[in-house]
Parts: C-alpha cells; structure tokens; sequence
C-alpha cells in the first residue's frame, strides 16, 4: 500500500425523524500520501465533516457507514470492532476540532486534557508528557508556556484554545491529524497566526493532515491538494494549484467565482447622495451600572459619529467584540444610546424605540444575522411576510395576499413557498424571507446585521445581488455590518472600521489599498487571498499586532 | 430518549408518526374520561346503598368488583370515584396552568420588577412542601369540592409558572421577539401570538404531568381522611375506606388501587410517546 | 474570582431568608384561617360564654392577626414554640422526641437511597438504550406514578400478610434488639426508598445524558477513551450540578412521603404527630410542625444550590 490513506466507495447513511435511511455519502474515494495534507471543501451539507470523521472509524449518532473501505495505514478502520478503532484514535489519527471552546471539557485543566492521550493509551510517563506539551505550547507559539496549562478552558482566549487543540492532537506524534474547520470560528487577525502556528508544526514533523473547510482562501495556505465535495461525492480533485488555476467542476468554478471581487459601480444618479437620511453624532452605549455621569460602566460603543446618505450604503467593519452590533441595535432603538443624537430623515429620533412613532419605526427595519432566530418557527411564511403589511399598511386580506406574493418574487422565491414553516427552509431561503419581511414595511433604511454570515460564500453572494438589485428599484439606503471585508466591499459606498468601541476610520472602497490607520492596515492584510504563497509571504508589523491583535 | 424511541415500534399518519405504547395510553385516558361523564347514568346500584349481605365480598355476577366495607357494590363506587378524581383533579390542573402559564409569559415579555416580584413570591410559595400546604388549607377551611379544587390549582399554580416563565424567557432572546418590538407591537399581541404558539408542544406535556401530580395529591389527601368527605369518595378515598380488606386482598382496595395508577402511568406515557411530526416530508 | 462565589452564595443566602419569611407568613395566616373558635373548641361544649370571652383573652386571641404574628415569631426566635392547645403542654416537648424519630427515618433513607438512586441514575444512562436502561426507566416511571400509599400498601401487602416477614406496624420503643430495629425502620423505609429513588433516578439519568451529548465526551471518544472514562472522567463532573439538584428535590420529596408513611405505619413521627393536630385542631403545633418541614425542605434546596454554584469550574 503507497498511500497512507486509501478510501475507497465510502458509504454512509443517516436517519431522519420519520425513521428512513438517507444516504449522505454516497461513494467517496480519496487518497492521502505520508505527509501530505489534503483539504475537503464543500458547502456545509455537502458531508465534508462527516467524511474527514470516517477516517477515524466515527460517525455521529443517528449516521452509520454502510459500505466501502476507509485503509488507514493498511488498517480497514470500516472493518476495525470499536476496541479496535479506539486503540488507533488519539495515537496514529488525532483529530482537531471546529469549536476549541466546545470541545474542551470546562471542569478540568487543559495540560490534563492536552496529555488525556498519552495517559489513555499508556504512551508515555506524565512528566515527559508534560514537557513536550509545553514544547508544543511554544511551537505553536503560545503565551506563557510553561504556565498555560494549569488554566481552565474558560480562561483562555479562542485563539489560543484552537492551537491548544492542536497540541492536544500532536502530542501522540500521529500519522494523520484531521482538523474540522478549525478557524471559521476566529476573527482573521487571530486566524492568521493560528493557521502559520498549523503550518509549521505539520511541515516540521511530516505529518499527514486532512483538512476540512468552506473557505478556499485558507485553504489554498495550508494544503497540497484540495478535494471538492457537494451532496455526499467528489465533485473534483486536483493539486492547489490547479483548482485554482483551472477548475474543471462547474461548481467549483460557482465556489471561485464568489471570491472575485465584483466592485460597485460608482453611483450614476446625480440626485443620490445629496440628501442625509441618517445622521448620529458622538453616540455611547454599553452595559452595566451607570456611573455619575450617566454613561454605562463598560462602553461597547464610545462617541461614534457616523452619516447616510439617502440612496447610498454603509459599511461597517471590525472583529468580535468591536461594538458594531451595538451600534446596530442602538441606531434601531433596541439598546438605548446613554449620550448622543440620532437624526434620521431630519428628525431627531427617541432613543428607545418604545417612544417612536409608528411611522419611525416602519421606515427603519433591521435584519439578522440568524434567519433561524429571526423568522418564528412557529408560523408560515405568509403570517410572517404579512404581519408588517397589516400592522403599518392595515391592508385587508385580499391585499395582503397580493403583497405578499409581489415581495416573494422580489426576494426571488417562489410563490408556493409561503405556507411553508421556516423549518422547512434552506439557510439562504430564510434569509430571503427575513429580508422580503423587512421590505414589507416599505422602510428607507435597512440596518443589516451580519446577514450572510452564516450563508455558504455561494449563497451569501447571490443574497448580496439581490440586495443591490433591490437597491436598484426601490431606492433603499443598507447600513451593513460585517466582519467579512469582502462583502462589504461589494456593496457600500462608505466603508467605517470600528475597533474597541470607536470608529477608527472612514474610508471609500477604492482607497481599501491605502487605509491610512494602523489598525485597518492590519485588518485589511489579514484577509487571505487565494494565492497560496499569501501566508508564507505575508510580512505584518509585530508591533502591530502586539498592539491590535486579539493576544 | 431517541434511541428508545428510534426502536420502539412506530408507525406514520396525517404526518405525524405514532408509537403503539402512545395509542393505548389515549386510549385509557378517553377511557377514563367517558366513565367520568357518563358515570350517573351507567351505574347499576346507587353509591350508598348497601346491596350485599357480606362485606369485602369477591366478584361475581352482579357484583362485578365485589362489594366493600360496608356491602356496597364496589362497580358503582370505582365509576363514581372517576368522576371525582378525574374532574377534580382536571378542573386544578386547567386553573393552575391558565394561571401559571399566562403570568409567566407576561413576567418573561415585560421583565423588570414585576418579573423579580412575582418570581420571588411564586417561588417561596413553592417552597411549601405541596403535601403539607393541602394538609394545613384543608384542614382549615374543611373539605368541600370547590375548596378541594382551589387549593390544588394554588398549590400548583407555581411550578406552571415557573416553567412557563423559563420556556418564555428563552423564547424573548430570540431575534423574532425583537423584531416583533421594534415593529412597536403590544405586550398581548408578543404572549398571544409569538411566544405561545412556540411553547406550547411543552406547555401541554406539563399539563399532563402537573394533572398526574395533582391525581396524586388528591389521592393522597383523600387517604389521609382530608379530602373528599363521605358519603363521596374518590379514588384515595375508597383505598382508604377498604384498607380494612387489605389482608383478604379483597377487590375492594385493589381496584380503586389500580384505576389510579392506570391512569396516572397511562398520563405519563402519553407524554413520553406523544405523536411527532415529520418534520423531512419533502425531503 | 474567589469573590464571585462568595457574593453569588450570598446572594442565594440572602433569598433563602426572604422565602423563610413569607413561608413563615404564609403558614401563620394559613392556620390561623382554622375554622371555629379556638377558645370555645378547648371549653368544650358546657362552656359558659364568660369563661370563653376569658379565656379568647388569656390566649390573646382578640388581637389583630399582624400582632400575633409577630409575637409568635418573636417566641420563635427564643425558642419558645407556644403551647398545644390540646393538652397544655409546650410544643417543643412535644415535638422534641417524634422529630428525632422523623430524623432518623429521613437519615436512613437518603444513606440508603441516594447512593442506590445515583448508580442506577448514571449505569441507565451509561448502557442507554440497552434492556437494562429501559428496564430501569419503565420501573421508575411506574413509582413516580402511583400515590405512596400503593407503594406502602402494596409493601405491607407482600412483606407482612403475603411473606410474614415483617410486622405491619412500627414502633420505635419495642426496639429491644439489633433485629428488631431491623424489623420496625425496614417497611417504612422500603416504601420511602422506593419513592425518592425513582424522580432522583429519572434526573440523574436525564443530566448524564445530557453532559454525553456535549463536544467534549465527542472529543473523548476521538481520542480513544473509554465508554466509563467518557462517562467517569468527562461527563459526570460537568453533571454534577444537575445531580445535586436532583438529589436536593427528591429529597424533598420525602416531607411528602414522610406524611402517608408514618400515617399508614403508625410511626411515631413529627408527621403523624402534625395529622393528629390538624384532627385537633391544635393550631401551635401544626405551625410549628408546618415551619419545621418548610425549613427542612428550603435547607435541602439552599444547600443544592450553594454546592451547584461551588462545583462550577467556571467560578473556581
């Protein structure tokens, strides 16, 4: 056997509530050479998941392989009796999970769990378990390594979590290591070093890797060749350089496509832009007792200023925690401002929603980032698009039908979908649906929290279409919040960076080459490129990032 | 759970599948709740008088379930005895829940000092072991069928609101409720119409088993002597009049025994196998 | 972050002391609803009206019902329970030796049923799916769904009429011997047993499972654990606020149980001894038997509590 992974015809089965047997891989074959590391990327669906845990012989409750071999170092791990299987987990496959922070158990220190391995399996004495646990801490860079490892889980960083897992995966020195999406969950300034820490703790030992994710930018960084996954069969497999070059698989062309950057026509209409819709001057809000001074303990938004232009949109942009959500949902009234004014159609707005008007609060809606929290599970579609058209339009039955049907199609849905239940959506087709109830109020300004970032890039680029298009006809403004660079790119005429409750910078998108704040450079060189010398290549300031990086 | 239910036997209608061990648990509660309205009218003797020369007679023709303590036939009295327990025990449970149910939603939905009021008093009022709170009220103000009733729905009237309010709260953080405020609707409109539809399915599984703990209470205080008075008699209180037949096993106190703990484990696996929904119909 | 559990147990402490003060009102105004006049229910029915109005203000009956509140929780604070209006003598020697009897009950049954319950609670969910595991739900369902006196009855039943094992009732001062303690505590203790054990069996059984289900245990078993490390070492000490708790309710439930057990053996309890006073109408003695099972029972949740909030590691 050359290879050190040969899966050949991998079969696996799910059960569904009602019972029946759905097939979610169907037929899979793929090979990994000694040291090489082969990415599998897909839409989530697509069994990408699902495949890279077969390797290890597990298939999540309710699943069950049903066919094919999966050899792992001339092992049949299909064939293996779980005994089996459990003896070659940890120790010659290892395993580096999506959620670092979900993953460790919260009641135990991380060295325990880190050497949880080499105890299970007998491989070596605690004390040299430890020290190379803390070899590994500072090859995977990590503060403090000699003390990290006497903290709970709880009292590290995410970042920090995610190459403790890696640790946690190498201290056995295993032959093929299979990490799952292990940097969705990060901003990009921290994504950055926990994928250079990956790549150079694999290159040195030669280690085997699998690597699952949906984003080809970070994959092209750490991958030898990329596997293409869509419904369960390989859509394509080819060296890095060649899918990104030369896709032959329409759908890997789609996944390519969405990466292009499609930059915004510069505003042809004269009369757009002249006009402020929404104007905030030094607004704070945050959370916790109100000091003297009537402004709140811990400010997660500190005096931001910010305008909209009627017909025009604006991006804003920075990590977790910066304060951007608050910002949205102090703009909607949802977290009252403590300090500052909000203008909006050359009115000063109540803070608390509560005290608005009725027609203040129709011609401002917000959209959420979850469509599976936003939209009641509990009612069609139809209740949910309508319920806006009866309470601010007090249409009657009939017209309300109408409108309804009007705003499916403008959402691009099908009219036959209205009696159905959010559950019985996909992701994109809720999201749709969530939008289509914030047209019905007919508003001027939609405030859109970080819709399509739970989307597949595919579907999140065409959601972004039809927002443009939507612009287009009705005139609407977008405040568009976002930690994703590129979409905000793609739609906003305005681009604000917010960092640690304050607004950094405002920047137009055909200067995002040039931004001028220290902080914003080092965002906008954190975003991965489809190079796959990107990383390897890319120099950043260490005072920098000692500065604004998330530790 | 999931796996017990994956392997027992189920079977789909009307998109929904059903367990067996579901079906016939509706069934002995439909059961039962026919005998409880139709009882006056299907009795064959009257419950007081005495029809039988013995007491704790065995079954035999005409006296189907014997005859108890004092020759009385025991058919009659377990059928009237639904009437009781069922009623009684149904009329708390709906007060309890109704109450219980609509206070925690509009705690969850206006927070603030109602919330932390109501809560604090709801909960210390749990903390009234439920036993000893009957105990003390029926002792106090007698036992009539109306002051039975009341003190049931009060005794459990915390703990509906309790989950309800946990279920609801849950229910607030969801974005849909915010969306719902800054639209500018009314409290009423957030309860009636958003939260309830979403916790119902829960909502009624503690009903069930809010109206088996209060079957059990009843049952409880009737055997104590502090429920329903004599000539009536409930469930409890028919094992407490015949625990004389004990040693004879005399029909006369198994009966009564075994009517309860049908109906109570018939509640409890209902609500354990009830009817889901197949959510994958196009799938 | 010493501090936070500090403030958070005194914080709960703090709500424990504000429910024993409505409990306590609660119970007052509930008992003093009795209905019938006290003074001339303890005359008798030969009383002269003159010797009741005397004796309504010896017993400060008069007074309005706020000021005898507070004098009653005065007494209470020095120890004095009131005397029984049944037959003059002070609560607290009534009370004294039956509460020892009921402590010793309850004793035995949690030493008895909560290591039994936990094992049974946590081997169900460990082999879940498994006969066994089904086995012990179905059991544990049937017991939570009959009333205590089935239980009890059915006990009495087949220990005492059917196998001639035991005797149907208990008392304590025939204790002469090791087995004749034996013989007296088992049938009352066997009924309790079985009624705690199964709520805390169905709870223990639900929070393992529910810590099985969590990425961590996933992440155990990749990493080649075994079925009991993931349950021993990952599982339960993430379920161990959620058992606490239901140790802390089930055990609750023995005030409940206590009442039917000690009536149906006749065991010299504080229970019985608070049915016997509602007969009575003895009202000092049913408050004072009232608030010590309330302040049994909020002990027991406080006290759950208060280990649930130290055993979380993300307040250590």
């Amino acid at each position: 056997m050359s290879n050190l992974v040969e899966v050949r015809n991998l079969r696996i089965e799910a059960k569904t509530d009602a019972g029946r047997l759905v097939e979610i891989i169907k037929g899979v074959s793929l090979d990994i050479a000694d040291g090489e590391i082969v990415a599998l990327i897909g839409e989530s669906g697509s069994g990408k998941t699902t495949v890279a845990l077969s390797l290890m012989g597990y298939a999540r409750p309710g699943c069950r392989i049903t066919g094919g071999e999966i050899n792992v170092s001339g092992r049949n791990m299909a064939a293996l009796s779980e005994k089996e299987r459990a003896r070659l987990r940890g120790t010659d496959i290892a395993y580096v999970p999506q959620s670092a922070a979900a993953s460790f158990n919260p009641s135990s220190t991380i060295m325990e769990q880190v050497i949880e391995v080499t105890r299970i399996h007998r491989l070596m004495p605690a004390e040299r378990a430890r020290q190379r646990a803390v070899e590994l801490f500072r090859a995977l860079s990590l503060p403090d390594p000699e003390g990290i490892g006497a903290r709970y889980p709880h009292q590290v960083s995410g970042g920090q979590l995610q190459r403790l897992s890696a640790a946690m995966a190498l201290i056995s020195d295993p032959k093929l290591v299979i990490f799952d999406e292990p940097t969705t969950a990060l901003d990009v300034t921290t994504q950055i070093d926990v994928l250079k820490a990956f790549k150079s703790v694999m290159r040195a030992g030669g280690v085997a890797g699998v690597y699952v994710s949906h984003d080809l930018a970070v994959v092209a960084q750490i991958a030898d060749r990329i596997v293409v996954l869509k419904g369960g069969e390989v859509q394509e497999t080819g060296t890095t350089a060649a899918i990104l070059s030369a896709a032959q698989h329409p759908y890997t062309r789609e996944l390519l496509a969405a990466f292009e950057p499609k930059p915004r026509q510069a505003h042809a209409d004269a009369d757009a832009g002249t006009k402020q819709l929404l104007r905030i001057d030094n607004v704070t809000a945050g959370y916790g007792a109100v000091r003297a001074d009537g402004l709140p303990l811990i400010r997660a938004v500190d005096s931001v200023s910010l305008v909209v232009e009627k017909g025009r949109n604006l991006g804003v942009i920075g990590e977790s925690g910066c304060g951007k959500s608050t910002l949205a949902r102090v703009i909607a009234g949802i977290h009252p401002a403590a300090a500052g004014d909000i203008v909006f159609d050359g009115k000063e707005l109540q803070r608390a929603a509560r005290k608005r008007s009725q027609e203040q609060l129709r011609e401002m809606q917000i959209v959420f980032q979850y469509a599976d929290t936003a939209l009641n599970p509990a009612k069609p579609v139809e209740d949910i698009i309508s319920r806006p058209l009866a309470f601010y339009h007090r249409l009657d039955r009939q017209a309300r039908s109408k409108r309804v049907d009007e705003l499916l199609d403008m959402v691009r849905l099908p009219r036959t979908l209205r009696y159905r239940h959010p559950s019985e959506l996909s992701g994109g087709q809720k999201q749709r649906v969530n939008f289509a109830r914030a047209l019905a109020a007919n508003p001027k300004l939609i405030i859109c929290d970080e819709i399509t970032s739970a989307l597949d890039t595919v579907v999140a680029s065409a959601v972004i279409e039809l927002l443009k298009e939507l612009q287009r006809e009705l005139g609407l403004s977008y405040i568009f919040i976002s930690h994703d660079l590129s979409v905000v790119e793609a739609i906003c005429d305005e681009i604000m960076v917010m960092y640690n409750g304050e607004r950094v910078e405002q920047i137009t998108p055909d200067k995002l080459k040039a931004p001028t704040h220290p902080y914003s450079k080092l965002l906008f060189s954190s975003v991965p490129k489809l190079d796959p010398t990107w990383l390897d290549g890319l120099v950043r300031d260490p005072e920098l990032v000692s500065q604004y990086g998330h530790r | 759970m999931t796996m017990a239910r994956a392997t027992t036997s189920r079977r789909s209608f009307l998109g929904h599948s059903y367990s067996l061990v579901g079906v016939v648990a509706a069934l002995v509660i439909l059961a039962w709740t026919l005998v409880a309205i139709l009882a006056p009218y299907v009795i064959p003797h009257s419950i007081g008088d005495i029809v039988d020369d013995d007491y704790f007679g065995p079954m035999r023709q005409g006296l189907w379930l014997g005859s108890d303590y004092l020759g009385r036939d025991m058919l009659s009295r377990v059928l009237m005895g639904a009437r009781y327990t069922v009623g009684i025990s149904l009329a708390a449970v709906s007060i309890a829940c109704f109450s219980g149910v609509v206070l925690g939603m509009i705690a969850a939905v206006t927070g603030g000092w109602l919330d932390t009021c109501l809560s604090r008093f709801l909960d210390a009022m749990n903390s009234i072991p439920s036993k000893l709170f009957g105990l003390v009220v029926v002792a106090a103000v007698g036992s009539s069928i109306p002051v039975l009733i009341l003190t049931l729905a009060v005794i459990y009237t915390p703990g509906a609101y309790r989950f309800a309010r946990a279920l609801a709260v849950n229910i607030n953080t969801m974005d849909f409720i915010t969306v719902a405020r800054v639209r500018g609707e009314s409290t009423a409109y957030l309860i009636g119409s958003e939260i309830l539809p979403n916790i119902i399915r829960p909502v009624l599984a503690d009903f069930g088993l809010r109206f088996v703990f209060i079957v059990l209470l009843l049952s409880g205080l009737s055997f104590l002597g502090l429920g329903l008075q004599p000539p009536l008699a409930d469930w409890g209180a028919l094992v407490r009049e015949n625990i004389g037949g004990l040693p004879f096993a005399a029909p006369a106190v198994i009966v009564p025994s075994l009517a309860i703990a049908s109906l109570t484990i018939s509640v409890n696996l209902l609500i354990d196998n009830l009817p889901q929904k197949i959510r994958d119909r196009d799938a | 972050m010493k501090s936070g559990v500090l403030n958070l147990v005194l914080k709960r402490l703090g709500i424990a002391a504000v429910t024993l003060l409505i409990v306590m009102f609660a119970v007052f105004f509930a008992t003093s609803m009795l209905p019938g006049d006290t003074a001339s229910i303890l005359l008798g029915q030969a009383a002269t009206p003159e010797a009741v109005a005397g004796l309504r203000e010896a017993m400060h009956l008069n007074d309005p019902a706020i000021l005898r509140f507070l004098r009653w929780l005065l007494g209470l604070l020095h120890g004095d329970l009131g005397t029984s209006y049944a037959n003059e003598m002070p609560v607290a020697t009534l009370i004294g030796g039956r509460l020892l009897n009921t402590m010793k009950l309850a004793g035995i049954t949690t030493l008895l049923s909560v290591p039994l319950a936990l094992t049974l609670g946590i081997t169900a969910a460990m082999l879940r799916g498994s006969v066994y595991d089904r086995t012990v739900t179905v059991l544990s369902i049937g017991v939570i769904s009959v009333p205590e006196f089935m239980v009890a009855t059915l006990a009495v039943l087949l220990f005492a009429v059917y196998l001639k094992w035991l005797p149907a009732l208990s008392s304590v001062n025939e204790a002469h011997s090791l087995t004749d303690l034996v013989r007296i505590y088992a049938m009352p203790v066997i009924t309790l047993t079985f009624v705690i054990s199964a709520q805390m069996i169905r709870m223990t059984r639900a929070a393992v499972i529910e810590t099985l289900s969590t990425p961590y245990v996933e992440m155990a078993l990749l990493k080649g654990a075994s079925r009991s490390r993931m349950v021993l070492r990952h599982a339960l000490p993430n379920a161990l606020g959620p058992i606490v708790n239901a140790v802390a309710l089930s055990l609750s439930y023995l005030v409940g149980g206590v009442i039917i057990v000690e009536t149906i053996f006749n065991y010299p309890g504080i229970a019985k001894l608070m049915v016997d006073a509602v007969a009575t109408r003895d009202l000092p003695l049913i408050q004072s038997c009232a608030m010590i099972f309330c302040l049994g029972y909020l002990f027991l949740i406080t006290a759950a509590d208060i280990v649930a909030i130290m055993s979380n590691p993300r307040l250590r």
